[in-house]
Formats: structure tokens, sequence, C-alpha cells
């Protein structure tokens, strides 16, 4: 085990009855860093969480947190959460929530300070039942950063926030990151691991089938989008080597190409009057897509590993 | 910029030891605000700390006074097996229904990724359920001084109120099993299918014919009941209806260790089963 390891999964395999849920799965947390583990459903992410915090055990292989097993309390002093689905007692106000979980921790913040942070203060003596989804989200992050955790399990934090409530939260996490804080976020919502991941893993059938920068993931798929308006014919444009999709909208084609620049200098020699040229790498969206479910999932495993 | 920032402060020497100061504050928020939400919760609440005085008055007091033609032991008996009654839910219930509603929404689940003190969560509820027993028991010998007139000194009022206290532990434990095998929805049900057998087997209402009485041993509320009334002084229902058979013996110590056994074994048998599969 490696002793200086902030969350680590090495060599992890863990099956449920027949169905694997992790097989092989390498996972390493780094320090000040936002970890973003993308992934369709049940391809392991909520498995690989709770092995790294010690809520399961591995069949094979090791978790490490802090140097040591999860399931060591001292090493979970250092952690915060928040889990997806989970219901607090109805009966206790916001400040009583934050407050008894502060108390588990060594050095937690005060429990005004944490709702000051987090924009909950308003909320402070309100039972938690009689919350809107969005704000019981907010408070459960609350209770994630009492405690001053190093590092942080946030599983799909943004679920029913309204859009100022995602800016805000987003913005903490850029700032828990940026004090050296790490992160280790799921989300389903591909523009929230673009807009703050540092590193992206892409875990699909319980295995790790890529990681990487955003932009190297973006670059692992390696396609264009060229938009313009011209006079040429969708099909013609389609026959074209390396152009792989055409679509025609109102004037103007929308070209996916794996070698744009090939395409945009037959354009401009085929039609005198293109203009309005865009070109834009593909997002992480169309990555993950390709990743997930392209026909070149085996090609990317090797490109991965 | 102190206002806005989290001050994580990684480059800070910190320690992840809880220095006992702090590990006893975990505990005694953990209990504190469990209680809370116990009282805050009506479904809760109301039936547990409203029943028992409600009924002790009205059968104890009431009903059971003007049949008594005289016998001082019927206000001892009534007082003493009310009590025994008025503790069992809190402990049967608060851990069943809480237990399995916590287990079945995460919470249990996220407790024990936090860092959570790992006895906490099981003792704040032994704790609640005895704050619990001991208003309950409140109520009762205040009910039982004014109206009742059962005739027991201060010493037993408190002997009955502590032991009842530390009597509810038996039903702790089988609310934990109950709580940590059903779900939400069906911890109710479960609790109530031992609980009201517990009631009536345990001769706390009428005197049970001979031909049922070993079945009264299978209730902790029996072997309770028993405990409570030697310190008062006074027999059972069924000596006192004088149908004296099998369940009529037994010594304060096979009592005592029937109900430290039920604890022992319901509590390993849950916490095991908490652990394993939480």
């Amino acid at each position: 085990m490696n002793a200086h390891c902030l969350a680590e999964l090495s060599g992890v395999s863990k099956r449920f009855d027949k169905v694997v849920a992790l097989d092989g799965l390498e996972l390493q947390v780094r320090p000040a860093e936002l970890l973003a583990v993308l992934g369709p459903n049940g391809a392991g992410k909520s498995t690989a969480i709770s092995l790294m915090l010690g809520l399961q055990r591995p069949d094979t292989g090791t978790a490490c947190l802090f140097g040591q097993s999860p399931l060591n309390i001292a090493s979970r002093r250092q952690i915060g959460v928040m889990m997806q689905e989970v219901t607090l007692a109805p009966e206790l106000r916001v400040r009583e929530q934050i407050d008894l979980v502060a108390s588990y921790y060594p050095d937690p913040l005060p429990a005004d300070d944490a709702m000051r942070l987090t924009r909950t203060s308003s909320l402070a003596g309100r039972p938690y039942g009689k919350l809107s989804n969005g704000q019981k989200r907010q408070v459960q992050f609350a209770m994630a950063v009492v405690g001053r955790p190093k590092l942080l399990f946030l599983d799909e934090p943004t679920v029913g926030l309204d859009l100022p409530a995602r800016e805000m939260m987003w913005a903490m996490l850029r700032e828990l990151v940026r004090e050296g804080a790490s992160i280790v976020l799921t989300t389903h919502y591909l523009e929230e691991a673009e807009a703050l991941a540092d590193r992206v893993v892409v875990l699909a059938k319980g295995r790790a089938i890529a990681a990487g920068t955003v932009n190297e993931l973006r670059a692992l798929v390696g396609r264009k989008r060229i938009s313009c308006a011209t006079s040429l014919a969708p099909e013609l444009v389609a026959a074209w080597p390396g152009v792989q999709t055409v679509s025609h909208d109102r004037g103007r084609l929308q070209i996916t190409a794996s070698d744009a620049e090939i395409v945009v200098k037959r354009l401009v020699a085929a039609d005198e009057n293109f203009h309005e040229l865009e070109v834009h790498s593909a997002g992480l969206a169309e990555a993950f897509t390709e990743l997930t479910q392209g026909p070149n999932q085996e090609l990317t495993q090797e490109v991965a590993s | 910029m102190s206002a806005t920032t989290f001050a994580i402060e990684n480059n800070l020497p910190r320690s992840n030891e809880m220095t006992g100061a702090k590990l006893w504050r975990a505990y005694l928020t953990e209990t504190k605000y469990e209680c809370l939400r116990a009282l805050r919760a009506p479904a809760f609440a109301i039936p547990f700390l409203l029943l028992p005085i409600t009924l002790y008055v009205l059968f104890g007091v009431l009903l059971a006074g003007s049949m008594s033609h005289g016998d001082a032991n019927v206000a001892k008996i009534m007082f003493v097996n009310w009590s025994v009654f008025g503790i069992m839910g809190p402990g049967m219930f608060g851990f069943g229904m809480f237990v399995a509603m916590e287990r079945e929404q995460g919470l249990l689940t996220l407790k024990r990724a936090l860092p959570a003190p790992p006895a906490a969560y099981l003792l704040s509820k032994m704790i609640m359920a005895a704050l619990f027993a001991a208003i309950v028991m409140g109520t009762l010998v205040a009910a039982a001084a004014l109206i009742g007139h059962p005739g027991l000194s201060f010493g037993q009022y408190l002997g009955v109120a502590l032991l009842n206290m530390l009597g509810s532990l038996p039903f702790c434990a089988i609310g934990l099993f109950i709580g940590t095998r059903a779900s939400a929805k069906s911890a109710p049900a479960f609790a109530n299918l031992a609980y009201l057998p517990f009631m009536h087997l345990g001769g706390l209402f009428y005197p049970l014919p001979r031909s049922v009485q070993p079945l009264e041993f299978a209730s902790p509320a029996f072997y309770l009941d028993k405990l409570a009334l030697r310190l008062v002084g006074a027999p059972s229902l069924d000596q006192l209806a004088g149908v004296m058979g099998a369940s009529s013996h037994g010594t304060p110590i096979t009592q005592i260790a029937v109900l430290a056994a039920v604890t022992m074994i319901f509590a390993l048998l849950a916490i095991r089963r908490l652990a394993r599969v939480g």
C-alpha cells in the first residue's frame, strides 16, 4: 500500500453475485486536483467510490485512503462526503445537521462559518425536511466541507440545483482545489466535468477505458466539427475523404471530419462563395460517447493503457 | 479574503487524532441530536410519551382501583406493570423503526463513510430510549403519587424508575435486530409482532391461566416485571389471582441473567449484520 496516497485503488475487482462491478481497476487521486469520474450507468463509479470510502471491501486488489486502509477512522477524518441518495433526519434543523457532522472532525469549521461559505446561512433554523431538493443538496455540501477535509467525494453534487446555485457550487469547488484540497466528482453533466476537472477518468464495464485532461480526452477522439455557409450539396461533401458526417441546416453545412484541414482546403477550392467558417474541437460529450459506445472501444482501451 | 476561504490549509500540520475531549463531544452531540429528533417526531413521541400515562390512569388507577376490593397490592402491581409497558415501546420502536429507515435511506451509509465514532450511532439511540423511559417514568410516578397511591417510598419509586431505564436495553436490542433486517415499511409491523405478544404474555394486564403460563417465559417483559415487583414487595397478577403455576417461580438472578442474555444475543446478531450488510 502506498504510504503517500490520497486515495487509490490498485488492481481492484469487485463482483456482486454474477455481475462484475469492477474489473482490475486502477484509480489514483492526486493532490490538489479535481478528478471527474465519468461513465455510463452501471460502469462501476459508485462501487469505486464506496471502496475508496471503505463502505465495501474489494474482492482482489487494495483500496488506500491517506496511506492506510479506508476502514481506519483517522484517514476518514481527512475526507468530506456528499452522497447521491441520502435522507437526513427531517426533524433536525440545518445548523444542527452541520453541527453534528462537524463534531466528527478534530478541527472543523464552526457550523456558522460553513453555512456562510456555502451560502446556506438563511436556512440555518429551518427543519431539514422542509427544504427543497436543491436546498438539501446545498446543506449536504456544507456538511461535506465543515470538517475542513483534504479530500472530498462528491457524488452528483449539482443534481436538482438551479443555475445560480450550480454556478456558486462550481466556484466553491474551484476555490477548494485552489486552496489545496482534492476532489473526486462523479457527474452525469459532462459540461460540469469539462468546466471543473483537472483530470477525467472514464469507466466502462468496471475498467478505466481512458484517463487524462479534458483536452487529452478530446484529442483522443480526434474529430473536428466544421460549420460553414455554402451552396455545395451535402451529398457531394459527404463523399470526400476524411468526412464522417454531414448535415444541412438553413443554408449551412455541419461537417464532422477526422482531418479538418484537408476538408477546409477542399471547401475553399470547390466553392468560392463559401463563408462563415467555424471549426471546433469535439467536446467532452462527443469524446465520452465515442469512448463508451463507439466502435473503437477496444482501440481506445489500448491508447488508455 | 478570509471571509470567503474554506481554510483547508493543507500546509498546516494537523492532527487526525481525536483527543478525549473532542471524542466525548462527538458522542455527546450525536446523543443530543438523536434525542432532539425523536422528541420532535410526533409519530414517535406522542404515542410513546402519552400512551403509558393515559392507559395507567384509565386502567391502572380508575378501573383497577374500583375493582381492587381494598387490596393494597393492586395499586402497586398496576403502577409497576404499566411502567414496564411504558418503557418497552421507545426501545423497540426507537430502534426498530429508526434503524430500518436510516439503513434504507442511506443515512447509515453516510455515517459509516464519515468519521463518526463507531459506537456513537447505537449508543445515542440507547440513551434516547433511556431518556424516553425516564420521561415516561416521571409521568407515571407523578400520576401514582397524585392519584394512584400505591404506597411506595421515594426509594422504591426511584428503584423502579432506574430498573426500567436499564430494563429498556433488551427491548432496544430486539428493536435493533428487527431494524437491521426489516425494510422501513415493514419494521413497525414486525416490531408490533413482537411488542404485542411480549406485553400480553408478560402478565402485565391480567393473570394468565396455568396452562398458558409457560409462554410467559418467552416474554422479556415478564422477567423485568418480576424484578420490579420484587422491588416494591408485591406479588404478580398470577399470584394475586391464585393461579400459581410454573411462572410463579424464579429467582432475581435468573431473571437478570435472562434479560442480559436477550440483550447480548440480539445486539450481537444485529451488530454483526450491520457490519456485514449495513
